[in-house]
């Protein structure tokens, strides 16, 4: 979270560039950037103090179709990157975009400790479980017996789960949102902009041509309402179509359980409570068709921000006072002598 | 005087040595760099040259009175500028057998052996790998043995101090040292200042360490009264007037860059993880915090040079830091700063590889990794300091090629320059010439890829620019715009010009001048990086024997000097010792110099003078 504050009324096409713009048609990442440039113009973001860093894949585009800083840099490193740029300028508003492969395959390292340090920037993870630019191979997140063309029989890695990767790396903000439900998008981006610290965000990304409806069992027009469940902190914790159906706790499992109230009555129902790390652990282990998919901020718990802390204080020596510490002599002219 | 055996006592006479080699080697935990690096300090309060270098075992702390929990420390001090740590030590002290066994191969014949023969016990020897005692079976025969019970010197001298025998014996190394001192005529009140500061919280250990120095230093004068043993006078160096300090390759290596930082107005991010031998630098630099010199120790290699990548696109100066392995996990992120052309400093401690080699040890193997290891047609300029204090000025010059030419520049150090340490004449920062590179901030006309027509570096608009809002990557750009581009022409021409980028560094570059001797002759040695001290002390040898010889170092590796060529022409042989398997003699060669011939080592340890001398006679023999 930085301060952006313009007091020139911001549009969203303001922040649109020149380039054309290459995804496939239909691709999830248009809604996306739609999104972002719609959160862009309502935060009104200084075009010059906001980075867009993303590493490689088909999301890392995303920053040469923003008309702010940006760097396109290597597969995975995004993290380690946007750590530097952040490092030399602590008052740049820094987004990172990455996927599932960029940002928890080849740098997951980095992300987790990215995660872990806290530092301040938003991380977008457009996850679409598939390799799209390199056409169609199976990702970390690709559930079991995914076919690909390196997974012909089916894939055997067990997926791994974005929010449950940033729960346990440490973030202190972990939230859920999908391309096409641009309300719930945009209020997610913004609230992630609003946490002081880093902001992690996977947004479920439909890739057209190579995983086409991989998430339609919950986001699917007939299916999402019974297999979403939308959080608000302080809310109750219900969903379904009227509203009928209310999550609790299970003692005996030590999770959530999904059970049918009457409409209106939400007394037996758990209250979201955004700061509660517990409760964000077992929302995120939620998935259709048993339980519905947590959406929205799961956690968002502020902690103490990544500072190097160097040169708060005016300093009180130099350089040279540096080298000149410690033992030194010195060698009159012409003396030789002991 | 019971506990002292002198064998061939004939050789300990009055003497006075230009200069002189000393070892001392201990267990990990008897002290061994604290008491050198106090022999150094007095050394050059002494009006000395000296060059030191510790020795350190790998294991961290090894069990005690084994071989390979050997810690040693080695010092030339003398009357004449000295280069090197020395061939062979004139004397040598063992702390204990095993000590003694790993280091007596180099003690010269006849040097002198100052042994603890309190811990040559059964157990002791057996465990340090003798089966009899050395010290009574005459293997040490040809050497002037001074044989005394350190240990139970050392705890008579401290007696009435009652601070127990564990806490008293760990004073041992202060006895040696004063004895050492007494035979050398160093002045021992340094010493004992020092020891008065260090320990001011507890007197006690400090009145004991003091005690146990004096007790070593009686024990000399002893001796010399008893005429059992002589002292040793050695003269004093002529040095160039100045204030002076004592620094390693690797301070000076981060002061250096501090200085780059300081010089250019801009702020020093140095994103390293932690290797050994490269990781003092990043020590050094994580103490100057209140300068405002920002260290972050990344989660590895690779986000270490990415993290100091992003430094450089945000405005700073951003410097990363390892060892050879490390280095190539850092390849692919170099090829985006050569692609986004981000100025980039990239430090290499060499140590002797492949893999994990030997970690401690030495070697300048990485010229061709640093040169060629990256994908694509990439080319990075190379430097290479020479000495400790030498780290300093080339760190500045990777600074200015690095933020002059918007290009990332790889220093190479090594495991020798790195540790090594002597008397370094402390320069004025403030004096140095500054390094002029200013931010792009015009927004009209503006691309990232407008270019400096001279030196062809592309512009430096940073964020926080408005107006300058722009978009790169590691993706091909248009010459013209910036923008991606795939066009074949587009890529011939931005290959040819970041080539012409590099290559044009040489017009900026100093021209190449012999260090020793004439621009034309019978041979030259040309050497880089740590060699230069052998390489200078052999070259200044037989050039004293009248041969027509001429030591050329580079410090730039890529690109070399314009007239190199030109002055490599002008002798009719060309020797390249390098502790590698003929690196720099392989780009010698390809740039034409067809007669250069190498001379190579790669065995984990500098070059002996020696070694290079007789290289030279030889080649010189056949000429």
């Amino acid at each position: 979270m930085n301060e952006t504050l313009n007091p020139k009324a911001m549009k969203p096409a303001d922040y649109a560039t020149d380039q054309e713009v290459r995804w496939c048609p239909g691709c999830g990442d248009y809604a996306v950037l739609k999104a972002m440039k719609t959160v862009l113009a309502d935060i009104a973001a200084k075009r010059e103090n906001t980075v867009f860093v993303s590493g490689i894949g088909c999301s890392s585009r995303f920053p040469y179709y923003i008309d702010t800083y940006g760097f396109h840099t290597i597969h995975g490193r995004a993290p380690a990157i946007a750590t530097g740029i952040l490092l030399a300028n602590p008052d740049l508003d820094v987004w990172i975009i990455t996927g599932d492969g960029d940002g928890l395959s080849i740098g997951g390292n980095h992300l987790m400790h990215l995660l872990r340090r806290n530092l301040n920037c938003q991380v977008l993870l457009f996850n679409n479980e598939t390799y799209g630019l390199t056409k169609g191979q199976y990702s970390p997140t690709s559930r079991v017996n995914t076919r690909s063309p390196s997974s012909p029989s089916g894939s055997i890695d067990h997926p791994v789960d974005p929010t449950q990767f940033a729960l346990g790396s440490g973030a202190r903000f972990v939230a859920r949102a999908v391309d096409t439900q641009v309300k719930q998008l945009v209020d997610v981006l913004k609230a992630a902009h609003a946490h002081p610290g880093a902001a992690f965000v996977e947004i479920f990304q439909n890739c057209i041509v190579f995983n086409e409806d991989v998430f339609d069992d919950f986001t699917a027009r007939d299916k999402a309402a019974n297999n979403q469940v939308e959080l608000q902190h302080g809310a109750a914790l219900v969903f379904g179509e009227d509203q009928i159906r209310a999550l609790t706790f299970d003692p005996k499992a030590l999770g959530l359980k999904a059970v049918d109230i009457a409409a209106g009555d939400h007394a037996g129902a758990l209250v979201h409570d955004v700061t509660n790390r517990n409760l964000a652990f077992a929302l995120s282990q939620m998935t259709p068709p048993e339980l519905p998919m947590a959406m929205g901020v799961l956690y968002d718990n502020p902690a103490e921000v990544y500072d190097v802390g160097a040169n708060r204080e005016p300093s009180k020596r130099a350089l040279q006072d540096v080298m000149q510490s410690g033992f030194t002599w010195t060698v009159e002219p012409g003396a030789t002598a002991i | 005087m019971n506990n002292m055996l002198v064998q061939d006592a004939s050789q300990a006479a009055q003497d006075t040595r230009e200069t002189v080699v000393v070892r001392i080697a201990g267990d990990s935990g008897d002290g061994i760099q604290v008491i050198g690096g106090q022999l150094g300090l007095t050394s050059a309060l002494s009006g000395n040259d000296l060059e030191t270098f510790p020795d350190y075992p790998s294991e961290v702390r090894a069990p005690v009175g084994t071989t390979y929990g050997i810690s040693a420390y080695q010092i030339h001090f003398g009357g004449r500028h000295i280069k090197t740590v020395g061939d062979e030590a004139d004397m040598l002290v063992a702390l204990n057998p095993a000590a003694l066994i790993t280091n007596l191969a180099i003690l010269r014949k006849g040097g002198r052996v100052l042994v603890d023969s309190g811990t040559f016990t059964a157990r002791n020897l057996a465990r340090a790998g003798y089966d009899t005692s050395p010290l009574e079976d005459g293997s040490l025969a040809g050497y002037q043995v001074m044989a005394a019970d350190i240990s139970r010197l050392t705890l008579e001298s401290t007696a009435d101090l009652d601070l127990g025998k564990k806490a008293t014996l760990r004073c041992k190394n202060f006895w040696a040292l004063g004895l050492v001192y007494w035979m050398f005529g160093r002045d021992r009140q340094p010493t004992r200042d020092w020891l008065e500061q260090k320990f001011a919280r507890v007197p006690d250990i400090a009145r004991a360490n003091i005690a146990a120095l004096n007790a070593g230093h009686a024990y000399g004068e002893t001796m010399e009264a008893s005429g059992e043993a002589a002292s040793i006078t050695v003269p004093s160096a002529q040095m160039e007037p100045g204030l002076y300090r004592s620094v390693t390759g690797a301070e000076a290596l981060a002061w250096g860059l501090a200085a780059a930082a300081e010089l250019s107005g801009r702020k020093l991010v140095f994103a390293s993880y932690p290797i050994t031998p490269a990781s003092p630098v990043l020590h050094t630099l994580a103490r100057l915090k209140d300068i405002g010199v920002v260290t972050f120790q990344a989660e590895d290699e690779i986000a270490a040079v990415c993290a100091a990548i992003g430094v450089a696109y945000a405005g700073g100066l951003g410097v990363t830091s390892s060892s050879g392995p490390g280095i190539s996990l850092k390849q692919e992120a170099i090829g985006l700063a050569v692609s986004t052309e981000l100025p980039l400093i990239i430090v290499n401690t060499q140590r002797a590889g492949p893999s994990t080699g030997m970690p401690t040890k030495t070697e300048q193997s990485d010229l061709n990794q640093a040169l060629f290891g990256r994908h694509g047609e990439s080319p990075v300029p190379v430097l290479a300091a020479r000495s400790p204090a030498d780290c300093f000025e080339t760190a500045i010059e990777a600074g200015r090629i690095a933020l002059t030419y918007m290009t990332p520049v790889i220093l190479l150090s090594d495991g020798f320059v790195a540790n090594a340490s002597g008397p370094w004449p402390l320069p004025q920062v403030d004096k140095l010439e500054r390094i002029n590179v200013k931010n792009h901030v015009e927004p009209e006309g503006f691309n990232p890829f407008l270019r400096d027509p001279d030196t062809l570096a592309r512009v430096w608009p940073v964020p926080g620019t408005p107006g300058c809002e722009h978009r790169i990557g590691g993706i091909e750009k248009d010459f013209a715009s910036g923008h991606i581009s795939y066009e074949p022409d587009n890529h011939q021409k931005m290959t040819d010009t970041r080539a012409a980028k590099i290559a044009g560094i040489a017009r900026s570059i100093p021209a190449l001048i012999p260090d020793q001797g004439e621009t034309r002759g019978d041979l030259a040695v040309v050497g880089w990086g740590s060699t230069y001290g052998p390489i200078s002390r052999a070259v200044t040898a037989m050039r004293e024997k009248g041969h027509k010889v001429s030591h050329i170092h580079l410090r730039h590796l890529n690109p070399f000097a314009a007239n190199q060529s030109e002055l490599l022409a002008g002798f009719s042989r060309i020797l390249v010792p390098e502790m590698n398997s003929g690196q720099l003699l392989r780009q010698l060669r390809a740039e034409g110099v067809a007669h250069a011939e190498g001379l190579n080592k790669v065995a984990g340890q500098p070059f002996l003078v020696r070694e290079i001398e007789q290289a030279i006679a030889k080649s010189m023999g056949a000429a």
